[in-house]
């Protein structure tokens, strides 16, 4: 660790770096699991550097088996370990799933409290990296459904850094999407400064005209659409959820009953999805409030395509500036 | 006793040094010959030695008549409870029931062979072993009544809750083996699996993490010959205990209904993974009596004769045959144990009738140790909603 408590223009990844080397170093039971999560540091290098100062037994390169690695991870939690899990990429995760929600999600609730699980699954995940298929999707909205589990996702370097903090000191287990095509992004970081509570979602740009709502990867292309509306005379409101599950409705619902409007924003399928719940939960608290109706901008029900369709595919600012002038027509 | 041929008082080779590859034999797909098996002692109840099973026979040399008499007792009694929850299920008392109905040597064997420190990963049949480690087993019933999901401190008797996603648990304590490695304990871990739970990843993933990691793990196969319907042969082309040898660590098939035996080669893995040496496949082959549950048909997949074969080895009878002719016991002892089983049968079956339905708020209780809004503001809906009957209820 640096001595200085502030870092100034951080890329996301080493925000994580800097978190996983401080969990590493103040609690000899954290565990960072994965495959090449070692010598190689990742192959986004998230990892870099922590087996070599923290040796291979802190720092355990695993056998390419998914569900192995999370089976593990909840073999060591209940012998008193903290693992931190890689799972490489969003699409790989499948394999793990089982145990993420037969085993992982209940085991808490099935011993009626007596066994906790702190195990924190990374995945780095979402598009716009010119990726092949299945190194570019957003399955949050899979997990958020499963009960026992909680899904976070931060959008910049200091969220990233700290929600990693709070992750691994829950003692619920925690799917950690990391937004890989911001990983090279930079922010100030300070390891010092108190963090508002994980599952709190945060205004970042403050507006009358109409919310989005975003998070992870979407929270910078929130900002290219404000920074657009604004030049045509409109002033929107961005809330960063940071949070899938636990969702801040009351922070939402605190901005929408101000702007009135409320626009979704993520790289997920629309169907069945984060925006969904947020949109029925808002219509529900917000009825009389709202102007408009809730519209959510996403992903379509298809594959995710190959990588020279993605733009097509990916909410870009002309889809969420035509849904923010739709919302803004009624 | 024809199916009982001279090959099973021969042990297979030790520690899987040697492939059998080409020499497949169960009992199905050759009639009359029984596969290659560490045994001790016959279903006549007969104490065998020699040259072959020597390497386990040392573990149970200084076994006392009285530790005999104990194991049988486990025996008798795990297979009362056993009966006493399948009739409870027959009388609506538990919606479901998995008997271990044959599989009593097994569970007692490999049970026993236990230390207090050691760790035991169970799927959802393993009473026997429950009953070695000290769990109530009125406890173990609560889940199949429908009033939890668990029902024990899963660190209280280091028994861990039934896993019912089918080999899920063998990773699980992999990983709680890699943890007592990493720790420097000495104790061991044991999974409990079948032989369906074979062809899962899961188990096929945890053998390469415990070889990977030299974890102290047994992998304790009750090869109990079905998977419901499903016989061994839709599970694999190689006899189980061979495929530890692919991971590189050892594998060996002991006689599951032979009580002296299954203890003999469980406390020697469990040594080897005290030592140091990482993880060992014992498989034990036996046999499911009766149904996979209170829910399946044995009879519309599975020849009588084939059960009457297996009654012939019981566990129990053999080893009460050799309590008998090796006069370690008198009658008093039986009689004494016939009483003691069914004071436990008759407290079961109080006990379950005497479960009180969960709290209404358990649904809500315990989703997650840090708490979670949904959780909250759900349970406070529910909360109105259940009041709102009170509400009518004082109103009337």
């Amino acid at each position: 660790m640096a001595e200085t408590t502030e870092f100034k223009g951080m890329a996301l990844a080493k925000a994580i770096n800097e978190s996983l080397r401080r969990a590493l170093e103040a609690d000899p039971k954290v565990l960072i699991m994965g495959e090449d999560v070692g010598k190689l540091g990742g192959v986004f290098r998230v990892t870099d550097g922590l087996q070599k100062d923290f040796g291979e037994s802190r720092v355990i390169d695993t056998p390419l088996a998914e569900s192995g690695i999370v089976g593990t991870a909840i073999g060591l939690a209940l012998r008193g370990y903290r693992p931190v899990v890689e799972i490489q990429f969003d699409g790989f995760v499948f394999p793990a799933y089982d145990q993420i929600v037969t085993q992982l999600a209940k085991m808490h609730a099935r011993s009626l409290g007596k066994i906790k699980l702190p195990v924190v699954v990374r995945i780095p995940y979402g598009g716009g990296i010119g990726a092949v298929e299945h190194h570019s999707e957003s399955p949050e909205a899979l997990f958020a459904h499963v009960s026992g589990l909680k899904v976070v996702s931060p959008s910049n370097a200091s969220d990233a850094y700290w929600m990693m903090q709070q992750a691994i000191q829950s003692d619920d287990p925690v799917i950690f999407f990391e937004p890989k095509r911001r990983y090279w992004d930079k922010g100030d970081v300070n390891t010092e400064a108190i963090p508002g509570p994980l599952h709190k979602a945060r205004v970042v740009r403050e507006g009358t005209d109409l919310t989005l709502v975003g998070y992870g990867p979407m929270v910078k292309l929130c900002h290219e659409v404000a920074d657009a509306a604004a030049e045509e005379g409109k002033s929107l409101e961005i809330l960063d959820l940071r949070s899938v599950s636990p969702i801040d409705f009351d922070s939402i619902q605190a901005s929408v009953e101000k702007t009135r409007r409320l626009v979704v924003v993520h790289e997920a399928p629309v169907f069945f999805g984060t925006g969904a719940e947020i949109a029925a939960r808002i219509t529900e608290r917000c009825f009389y409030h709202l102007e408009a109706p809730v519209l959510r901008v996403g992903g379509y029900h298809a594959p995710y395509p190959p990588a020279r369709l993605e733009e097509e595919y990916l909410p870009g600012l002309d889809r969420v500036l035509d849904a923010v002038d739709r919302a803004l027509a009624y | 006793m024809t199916v009982e041929s001279t090959a099973a008082r021969k042990p297979r080779r030790s520690a899987g040094t040697k492939s059998t590859a080409g020499k497949r034999t169960t009992a199905r797909n050759t009639p009359g010959a029984e596969p290659e098996l560490v045994q001790l002692l016959t279903p006549e109840g007969e104490r065998v030695k020699h040259a072959e099973n020597a390497v386990y026979d040392k573990y149970v040399t200084g076994v006392t008549p009285e530790e005999l008499r104990g194991l049988y007792r486990d025996m008798v009694l795990t297979r009362r409870f056993d009966a006493e929850a399948t009739s409870l299920q027959r009388q609506g008392e538990l919606g479901l029931w998995a008997s271990l109905l044959g599989q009593e040597a097994a569970q007692i064997g490999s049970g026993r062979a236990l230390r207090d420190d050691d760790y035991v990963f169970p799927t959802y049949r393993e009473h026997g072993v429950a009953w070695c480690r000290g769990v109530d087993p009125t406890n173990l019933l609560g889940m199949f009544r429908g009033v939890n999901n668990g029902g024990w401190d899963p660190n209280s008797n280091n028994f861990h809750l039934y896993t019912i996603v089918i080999g899920a648990q063998t990773l699980h304590a992999t990983g709680y083996a890699m943890g007592v490695a990493k720790d420097g304990a000495d104790s061991a871990v044991i999974a409990y699996f079948g032989d369906g739970a074979s062809s899962q990843g899961d188990v096929a993933e945890s053998f390469t993490f415990s070889a990977v990691y030299n974890a102290p793990v047994v992998f304790f196969c009750q090869n109990n010959q079905w998977a419901i319907s499903e016989p061994t042969e839709k599970q694999t082309r190689v006899p189980l205990y061979q495929r530890a040898q692919g991971y590189g660590f050892p594998g060996v098939r002991v006689d599951g209904n032979d009580v002296l035996a299954c203890l003999a080669v469980t406390r020697w893995a469990l040594e080897r993974a005290r030592n140091g040496e990482g993880p060992t496949l014992v498989e034990a082959y036996t046999y499911r009596m009766g149904a996979h549950t209170t829910s399946d048909d044995p009879t519309k997949y599975r020849a009588d004769e084939e059960r009457e074969a297996w009654e012939a080895k019981d566990p129990i009878l053999r080893l009460r045959r050799h309590l008998e002719t090796s006069n370690h016991t008198d009658e008093g002892f039986f009689a004494e144990l016939e009483a003691e089983s069914e004071a436990l049968g008759r407290r079961v079956r109080e006990a379950v009738r005497a479960m009180p339905d969960p709290d209404h708020f358990a649904i809500f209780e315990n989703v997650y140790a840090d708490g979670h809004a949904l959780v909250d503001e759900e349970r406070a809906q529910f909360a109105a909603y259940q009041a709102s009957f009170a509400d009518e209820e004082g109103g009337n």
